[in-house]
């Protein structure tokens, strides 16, 4: 076991705020010299409107099966990596966290870069959706693909 | 035979319901069960080409359906 830097990665969805040091406990390691982490938050505007809260939506098992995919390939891609990414579902009001990612690696640069395509990969594959609630009542799924408003999207 | 169908945010709400279910003629793929779907009330409201997941991992339109198999409509998602 000494030998072995990577570790069985931490892939959860759960329905309770991010407990964000159970994170980095899962990927530190006396081996790593970099941990990368992303949360993503409830912003206060989307697309102009002010959001006063969005309800998360998963197809659980199989969001599960995604980000446990997305995580072997990081792993495959570098060796020694250990990663921890956690998607919250249910209501969450601004400055909720609803995602966080973690990636410790024994050098900066691959923590960083496993860091960045573990959420973008997450933002096009992982079955989960979200019901903005605007502040005049009305709420929308957010549709990413949504050909309509490509100038209002933002990365 | 009648095919369960998962639904979720955008697609339960076209439908009206979680599941539907679809019938269709086995053996069957995954482009013959989103034809059977939009003669169902609701299904209008499908695009030209929705993400279907069979048994849990993404499943092209010419993918076999078989019975027991668990299927889902997969609106455009927006996790993060």
């Amino acid at each position: 076991m000494t030998s072995q830097t990577g570790a069985q990665p931490l892939v959860a969805i759960t329905h309770d705020p991010i407990e964000i040091a159970a994170l980095l406990a899962a990927v530190s390691h006396a081996s790593v010299g970099a941990i990368s982490t992303f949360l993503g938050t409830v912003r206060e505007v989307n697309d102009d409107r002010p959001v006063t809260g969005i309800d998360y939506e998963g197809y659980e098992p199989m969001a599960a099966r995604e980000m446990q995919g997305i995580a072997d390939e990081l792993v495959t891609e570098w060796p020694g990596l250990r990663i921890a990414i956690v998607h919250r579902l249910g209501t969450l009001q601004v400055g909720d966290v609803s995602v966080a990612i973690a990636c410790a690696h024994a050098r900066r640069a691959p923590s960083a870069d496993a860091m960045r395509r573990a959420i973008e990969s997450l933002k096009v594959r992982v079955p989960i959706w979200k019901r903005e609630h605007y502040v005049d009542g009305e709420w929308t799924w957010v549709d990413p693909t949504n050909a309509a408003a490509p100038m209002k999207r933002r990365p | 035979m009648t095919l369960p169908v998962l639904l979720f945010a955008s697609y339960a709400d076209a439908f009206g319901a979680r599941t539907v279910a679809v019938p269709v003629t086995m053996p069957c793929t995954v482009a013959d069960v989103v034809l059977a779907m939009r003669s169902i009330p609701g299904g209008e409201k499908l695009p030209a080409k929705p993400l279907v997941a069979v048994n849990q991992a993404y499943a092209k339109p010419d993918a076999p359906v078989h019975a027991g198999d668990e299927v889902a409509l997969i609106p455009p998602v927006a996790g993060g």
